[in-house]
């Protein structure tokens, strides 16, 4: 058994109108190697599920997204993602916007193969206006509270960066928090994980960091060796965000054909070449890791 | 204890934004943005020893981390990743305290986008955690810019935080009641319990009239019945902000950096 795969072939096994969700916080562990190469891809009309970060301002930018499901999407010391904010001024996506609660229960509901959860978290608020098919239930017990019924969202694909991962699908994943990755990789029918590093066997050259593998293998699809392809985000313990071209990514969304100018200079030619585009492997190995 | 004669206004807004957190006990305390932030290391420092504070990442912590320190060396109490952050919130063991872009006289808030929603003007954070937060758990706010565009006339653009609109709640809806701690402004201290949620002033900061509050917010105020002025820093106060904020970020957040007292 072996996983390995490049991030071409995963991007070949996803398909126009699919619902895909992307494990990470914000500017923190996305899977950005493959949402580059969905960016060079020609699939459209995806719905993106995420707490999002840069991944969505892109996939909105290079016009690939017809919906988004979010709780937010910020880029954290720049509070608003500039592409999202364009394309939502423009009006340009569909929109699902969920406290970020919902989507974990949302998330959870489909792994747990459940067609909705029962929460207050909602009600009383706009995201049961501008989430119309949001619907409530009567619990069954003496209390018989309305609740908000949150409904599964189940995934096509789920995808994750991770810090490690085998041939077989064992994964990794250091730092402080695990976020909800655990979450999007039960909610899909299909996970592709990047990793920082492919072993062959994890269970045998990293059998004490076993707390941190966060979903068991039989959810995953694919591995992607990925070394620094969380940049221009954080990838806990390695490096953190890019916080200056961070800036640089921004600055584009307000130039005329910025986008098309980011995209060029970045990301149009090839994985390949990218780090080596964005500063080198060592600028990008250095980046600090922010403290609050 | 003495109260200070030199201070900011940023100074005495942090020591007024710490009372929020006073006889809550043992609750998940989170500041949001810097100044809520010290002030609530500044309550479990002085007042609140029970509050449970993070590091701003993924960890509890005892000691409150000072402001943008990056060599702090973090001594973990606990551990709250992003999961248990929404244990907390759903279990109602928290008291946030929060920015919101919009208030309106119901207390409810708004930092999801201004306009229609559906092609808004201004497309902001979206509702992060404030709906499930107003439902769950008491919540303050600071808010910098005490004026009409924040204390709004009409209802918030996108009610993203629940307040006491009687009118979001169907009657078939049972509910715990919202808990609406202080708010705290560059003009004042207020709450929303005044006869039927009315917004009442419960504080004035040193220089600033009822009057000029009033003209800069879109919704009938009320002077709570001991409304006084609020409490300068103590020496002791001042001396612990400083601990917290060493590299004196708290002087970027309100416009000017104004002195605690209005000149005369």
């Amino acid at each position: 058994m072996n996983k390995e795969m490049d991030a071409k072939s995963v991007v070949a096994q996803l398909r126009d109108g699919m619902t895909i969700g992307v494990g990470g916080w914000g500017p923190r562990r996305k899977p950005m190697a493959l949402i580059r190469e969905i960016l060079r891809s020609d699939l459209k009309d995806l719905t993106i599920a995420a707490y999002g970060g840069p991944e969505v301002g892109m996939l909105c930018a290079a016009g690939k997204v017809r919906k988004l499901i979010y709780g937010f999407v910020s880029l954290d010391a720049i509070p608003i993602e500039p592409y999202f904010r364009k394309a939502r001024e423009a009006g340009s996506i569909e929109v699902n916007e969920l406290d970020e609660g919902l989507l974990l229960l949302g998330l959870q509901a489909a792994g747990h193969q459940l067609p909705f959860l029962p929460t207050r978290v909602g009600l009383g608020s706009d995201v049961m206006t501008y989430n119309p098919y949001l619907k409530t239930v009567r619990s069954p017990y003496e209390d018989g509270e309305e609740l908000l019924a949150m409904k599964a969202i189940r995934l096509d694909a789920a995808l994750i960066h991770v810090s490690r991962s085998d041939r077989l699908g064992n994964t990794q994943t250091d730092g402080p928090d695990p976020y909800f990755d655990p979450l999007f990789a039960r909610a899909a029918d299909k996970v592709f994980v990047t990793a920082e590093e492919l072993v062959d066997r994890i269970d045998i050259s990293h059998p004490h960091l076993a707390k941190n593998n966060l979903f068991e293998r039989y959810l995953v699809t694919g591995v992607v060796s990925a070394p620094l392809g969380a940049h221009p985000t954080t990838s806990h313990d390695g490096y953190g965000w890019d916080m200056a071209h961070l800036k640089v990514y921004s600055a584009s969304a307000s130039e005329e054909s910025g986008w098309k100018r980011y995209f060029d200079e970045f990301i149009a030619g090839g994985e390949e070449g990218y780090l080596d585009r964005v500063g080198g492997r060592a600028h990008v190995r250095a980046l600090p890791i922010p403290a609050f | 204890m003495i109260n200070a004669n030199d201070f900011s206004l940023a100074e005495l807004v942090i020591v007024a934004a710490a009372e929020a957190w006073r006889g809550d006990g043992e609750v998940l305390a989170t500041g949001i943005g810097p100044l809520p932030r010290i002030a609530a290391g500044l309550a479990k420092l002085t007042f609140a020893p029970g509050l449970v504070l993070t590091d701003g990442e993924a960890y509890t912590v005892e000691e409150p981390i000072p402001l943008g320190s990056r060599d702090h060396q973090i001594k973990p109490s606990g551990w709250m990743p992003y999961s248990r952050v929404f244990d907390s919130v759903w279990s109602g063991k928290r008291h946030a305290m929060v920015t919101p872009v919009q208030v309106d006289r119901f207390g409810q808030a708004n930092i999801s986008a201004l306009g229609d929603f559906k092609r808004p003007k201004v497309q902001m954070l979206g509702v992060r955690g404030f709906p499930g937060n107003s439902v769950c758990h008491k919540n303050s706010m600071f808010l910098p810019n005490h004026g009409k565009r924040t204390f709004t006339e009409a209802e918030v653009d996108v009610v993203a935080s629940v307040g006491h609109n009687p009118a979001r709640w169907p009657l078939s809806a049972k509910r715990k009641p919202v808990d609406l701690g202080i708010v705290v402004t560059n003009l004042c201290v207020l709450d929303f319990n005044g006869p039927n949620h009315a917004a009442q002033v419960l504080s004035l900061h040193p220089g600033v009239s009822f009057e000029e509050v009033q003209a800069e917010t879109g919704f009938p105020l009320l002077r709570a019945k001991r409304m006084r002025v609020s409490v300068a820093p103590t020496e002791e106060q001042l001396a612990i902000i400083r601990r917290l904020d060493p590299s004196e970020i708290r002087a970027n957040v309100i416009k000017g950096n104004p002195p605690g007292r209005k000149a005369a």
